[in-house]
């Protein structure tokens, strides 16, 4: 697979659902180097899963503008893909139709579409399971498929809306892990929006704490740790107390 | 899709074997209920007959007994009786089913994804669904000039309500974020239709077309008793006016054969195309 990074630069974006509605969130201002991993934490109402679906071109800025590399993002492309919070597979598919129908929707060939799916199914290591009907597999499992169906694009980018929160501890601690492993070896950047400050700190090289309304980023931290990480390791928990610190400093807790 | 990698779910022989064991039973039990329900209607329908013609002065309702019935069955396919009802009546139930299909099914999907359009046709559609279908043949025989056509028209708008309705109620029920997905990965709006839509919602088209057909079905028999000189409503009325009651019985049982053979077939597609787990 040949993918790389991609430099996002948010510039000035402000949000609101109708004219008439508050503002989500307010002039905010970000960039991220190519190949990173930033995770997005705030509570919920701070505007941090709106920010990720104008990243993802599913909804347009009220103000301000995303670009990638230098191009505006105005609507949804493969080379940004967003993963949701449950998988939304095609229930009616295999794995292996469901990791390929992007590919399908490029019209790629079937020989290209079988080598590529077939690789990207033993990166999220569900080979045994190829044939399987999606609706026979677990949740983690199924999370593991709309992984390998967004990975098997090629993504510049890959944006993460709590995508592990639905699971399991054992399952999240594996996925967070496997992600992460999986964006560093690849070379594509990750935008991961979630509420839980221990994912924040596997998966990130730098987290942004967004709170208020409007929301706006208060707090920026780079966690500059080595890989892979380990929940227990005392490295881990200090930048987790810091995390902490500044995420209960800007909710006001 | 095929890929190189295989799948390790039958590895354990015994329980390939436990399977196969359930299955073959399951298809037994199956046959065996097939066999014991169509006894049991010739057995009442002998019966009925035989009460009937206990005494003398109803003698003539032998004709309509099951051994006459099964009696003339051979004569009636080999003078082509039974074929050409089979291919007029099918001919025309097929091109009423297809036009309702052709029809129903975008109108279905539109009521679905367009509620301005679910909204502004309900009353209309509701008003229209609610008129018996064999009302509107006076009208029809003025319209259309051939008699095929009009019974054509009267399948089609019999059975197009059915296709309409559980299209739009099967696209409702469809989760709106496959469609976020499969916009995310670069579905063009052809995609989005025949890669996602139809198959989310076959199961519910599939159970339409299969109301749609029952209904349609038993409109073509009478539509087929005025005007045309061919199919199994003309075959029934003829013999009704020569007084062939055993001819009568036979094609009442072949309009009976046939349409299960038809619902079957709805079923089984039903069954291959739906996804749900049970």
């Amino acid at each position: 697979m040949s993918i790389r990074g991609t430099k996002i630069e948010i510039q000035e974006l402000t949000h609101r659902y109708t004219p008439k509605s508050p503002v989500t969130f307010n002039s905010i201002t970000l960039e991220s180097p190519p190949g990173e991993a930033l995770v997005i934490i705030g509570r919920s109402g701070c505007g941090k899963s709106t920010l990720l679906h104008i990243l993802a071109g599913v909804l347009q800025p009220t103000e301000g503008k995303v670009l990638l590399d230098g191009h505006q993002i105005e609507k949804p492309s493969p080379r940004w893909v967003m993963m949701f919070q449950a998988p939304h597979l095609f229930p009616w598919m295999t794995v292996a139709e469901n990791v390929g129908v992007g590919l399908t929707f490029g019209h790629w060939s079937k020989k290209e579409i079988v080598e590529r799916v077939t690789e990207v199914i033993n990166l999220v290591e569900l080979q045994e399971f190829v044939d399987n009907n999606v609706q026979d597999l677990s949740g983690g499992q199924q999370q593991r498929v709309a992984l390998a169906r967004s990975l098997v694009m090629e993504p510049e980018l890959l944006l993460l809306d709590e995508p592990f929160s639905a699971l399991d501890a054992f399952t999240r601690a594996s996925l967070q892990h496997d992600v992460r492993s999986i964006a560093r070896r690849l070379g594509f950047n990750i935008v991961i929006v979630t509420h839980d400050i221990d994912e924040a700190v596997i998966m990130a090289d730098r987290a942004v704490i967004m709170a208020g309304s409007p929301g706006n980023i208060v707090h920026e931290l780079d966690v500059a740790l080595p890989d892979p990480r380990d929940r227990h390791d005392p490295e881990v928990q200090k930048f987790r107390g810091l995390l902490m610190g500044a995420f209960q400093e800007a909710a006001n807790v | 899709m095929n890929t190189t990698a295989s799948v390790a779910v039958d590895a354990n022989p015994d329980s390939r074997n436990a399977r196969l064991s359930r299955f073959f039973a399951s298809s037994l039990r199956g046959i065996g209920n097939f066999f014991a329900g169509i006894a049991l209607l010739f057995f009442l329908w002998w019966l009925t007959i035989f009460i009937v013609t206990l005494s003398p002065e109803n003698s003539h309702f032998e004709d309509f007994g099951i051994g006459v019935a099964f009696t003339i069955l051979p004569e009636l396919w080999g003078d082509g009786t039974i074929p050409d009802a089979l291919t007029t009546s099918g001919y025309r139930l097929g091109m009423g089913m297809g036009i309702a299909i052709l029809l129903g099914v975008p109108i279905g999907i539109t009521m679905g994804r367009v509620a301005t359009f679910k909204k502004l046709t309900n009353v209309p559609f509701q008003f229209l669904r609610m008129v018996s279908p064999l009302s509107w043949e006076p009208i029809a025989v003025i319209v259309f000039l051939e008699w095929d056509h009009a019974i054509i028209f009267l399948i089609s708008i019999a059975s197009v309500w059915p296709v309409v309705f559980s299209t739009s109620a099967g696209l409702e029920k469809v989760d709106p974020n496959w469609f976020k997905v499969a916009r995310n990965l670069g579905a063009s709006k052809l995609d989005m239709l025949t890669k996602i839509i139809l198959p989310a919602i076959a199961f519910d088209m599939l159970t339409g077309v299969r109301l749609s057909l029952g209904v349609a079905w038993i409109v073509l028999i009478p539509a087929e008793f005025l005007g045309v000189t061919s199919g199994f409503g003309f075959a029934i009325q003829d013999a009704r006016e020569s007084m062939s009651y055993d001819t009568l019985m036979a094609m009442i049982m072949m309009i009976g054969a046939v349409g299960y053979v038809l619902d079957s077939i709805c079923v089984i597609l039903i069954k291959k195309y739906a996804w749900t787990k049970k």
